[in-house]
């Protein structure tokens, strides 16, 4: 018998899961109103690319849809893809993936991240993350029924996550430490003497590693160094990746995961009947990127390079203190100088100058005092923002 | 020093202080190397590109063809500089394939640029035939598209 509209049954709002309910909005999406309703606003709020998909990517898509390339692809996803995906990865970073059984093409990198999770945490489990990190992270985990356990990171450290500082996280239940460098939201990225001892802690307590590499591609005056390539890593480390930063293609909806066959296997079974398989079209793209893209995403990482050093240096200039970010296409400045929380710089500075940053509370509670600043946008344009920024700080630098 | 060209050919109007800071150079560097750049002529001229089709001026564009006789001794540089010095001519580049020279002309009319080839260039002694295109529309100079650049399509803010 169905209850009819007006009598004493449940509201819509109390169909909604515990675990949907029990999820935090994120601290962006409440921002997002707010800018909307104002105008002549700088954004350097944003988390892609300012550039378009190189034309070739793009041009090789919308050729395969003209060829009638709409079809269901393997739940693996596309072989061609997995193939030179396989070779990507052996030729950058010397490490090996069988192209059948340890490649899964995902819908970006963030299912992968859902598939790794649910595909190894059970109830209860606890997953080690470094704090502050990606929004998605923290709701990850609680959704596959793991409990995430921040280890907060400072900015003395450079907001790396140091292995003597996981060790005393360590407990019986730990299963997994989950760590994504180059980082959003700081740019950190970690070097191999410091991701090496995280590999050895992970073998001396036989914890898995699920490493997010979507910035793999965007590290400057260093080589980007892949933790599954690291001595004995491999076994014990589920790698992520995409294409989205590296070749502007974050619309596209395209990323992958690594891994020994049998993780890859079960994370595979809850594609399947999830996602079923990545967008072909996503996926053609993806083939043409690791064709023919690696000139074009050159191009993008020198730009990338120069914005931020002159980002880096303005902040600095006005008197947030920046560290010099090593990867992806962030810069996290200190607002100590201005005496406020991190949400109400953010409020006020698009209130009263029109330039949008992201509270850096919005990655975790070690984020506060913080805010992350994209230079992925045009150089007047971040030149603009700056010289607002820096108005802004004068009028209300706390120390003077 | 390249990198500091690849930067100013893309914006002329960078200023040794932000090269200096996106390089991670010194400034008097930066400097120094434009000064000498400029001097060598390695740096040619700073200039701007315009879209004269949205201020309609009379202007039109012509693609010239040209077929010489290449010199003993000098072979197409002679004739080469004798029709570059023209000051309608834009460009002109030697190129390979069926004729020699590709001309960018420029004149206030059709009028214009067909008096040009008539009276100056068709009569020279070592041309031996021309053919012209007249510009119909510019898409692309320089690398930038004219008409329709692509627009950032953003959301001003995500994770």
């Amino acid at each position: 018998m169905s209850k009819s509209g007006t009598g004493g049954g449940k509201n819509p709002r109390d169909f909604v899961s515990q675990k949907a309910d029990s999820l935090s909005p994120s601290g962006i999406r409440k921002f997002f109103d707010l800018i909307s309703t104002t105008e002549g606003v700088i954004s350097l709020g944003v988390g892609e690319p300012d550039f378009s998909t190189p034309w070739r990517i793009r041009e090789a898509a919308i050729h395969s849809i003209e060829k009638g390339y709409t079809m269901y692809t393997s739940n693996y996803g596309l072989p061609e893809l997995r193939q030179l995906l396989a070779q990507s990865l052996e030729r950058q970073y010397g490490v090996s993936y069988h192209p059948g059984q340890e490649l899964l093409i995902t819908c970006g990198v963030s299912e992968a991240l859902d598939l790794a999770l649910r595909a190894v945490v059970n109830p209860g489990e606890e997953v080690i993350i470094p704090d502050p990190c990606y929004v998605a992270y923290s709701p990850c985990i609680s959704l596959a029924g793991g409990i995430p356990v921040p280890v907060p990171t400072c900015v003395e450290t450079g907001f790396t996550i140091m292995a003597s500082e996981i060790e005393p996280k360590i407990t019986a239940k730990t299963k997994a430490i989950l760590i994504g460098y180059p980082a959003n939201p700081t740019g950190a990225v970690m070097t191999k003497e410091e991701l090496s001892q995280i590999a050895s802690l992970a073998e001396k307590h036989d914890l898995l590693v699920i490493s997010d590499e979507i910035y793999a591609g965007l590290v400057y005056e260093r080589e980007h160094i892949c933790f599954s390539s690291l001595p004995g890593a491999r076994e014990r480390t589920i790698l992520l990746g995409g294409f989205s930063k590296t070749y502007a293609m974050t619309g596209w909806r395209v990323g992958y995961a690594a891994a020994n066959g049998d993780i890859i296997e079960a994370m595979l079974k809850i594609h399947q009947y999830t996602a079923l398989c990545a967008p072909i079209t996503a996926q053609m793209a993806a083939v043409e990127a690791l064709k023919s893209g690696e000139a074009e995403a050159q191009k993008m990482l020198h730009e990338y390079d120069r914005r931020r050093r002159i980002m880096v240096k303005r902040l600095n200039d006005c008197g947030l203190a920046c560290l010099e970010p090593g990867g992806a296409f962030y810069a996290f400045p200190s607002i100590k100088i201005t005496g406020m929380r991190s949400e109400e710089f953010a409020r006020r500075l698009l209130k009263e100058e029109k330039v949008v940053v992201v509270p850096g509370s919005s990655f975790g509670q070690h984020g506060e005092g913080f805010c992350r600043c994209c230079y992925a946008a045009p150089l007047k344009e971040i030149e603009e923002a700056l010289k607002r920024i820096g108005n802004f700080v004068r009028r209300h630098n706390a120390t003077t | 020093m390249e990198r500091i060209f690849e930067i100013l050919e893309n914006d002329a109007r960078t200023t040794p202080e932000q090269i200096s800071t996106m390089l991670g150079i010194p400034v008097a560097e930066v400097e120094k190397a434009i000064k000498e750049a400029e001097e060598k002529r390695t740096i040619l001229k700073y200039k701007t590109i315009i879209n004269w089709d949205k201020l309609n001026k009379e202007q039109v564009w012509a693609l010239i063809e040209v077929k010489v006789v290449p010199q003993r001794d000098v072979g197409f540089d002679t004739i080469a500089e004798h029709i570059y010095r023209f000051p309608e001519v834009i460009s002109a580049y030697l190129v390979s394939g069926t004729y020699d020279l590709s001309l960018l002309v420029q004149g206030k009319s059709m009028h214009d640029v067909a008096k040009f080839v008539s009276e100056k260039l068709s009569p020279l002694d070592k041309v031996q035939g021309t053919t012209t295109h007249f510009l119909l529309k510019r898409y692309k100079d320089d690398g930038e598209v004219l008409e329709f650049p692509e627009e950032i399509k953003r959301l001003p803010i995500t994770p």
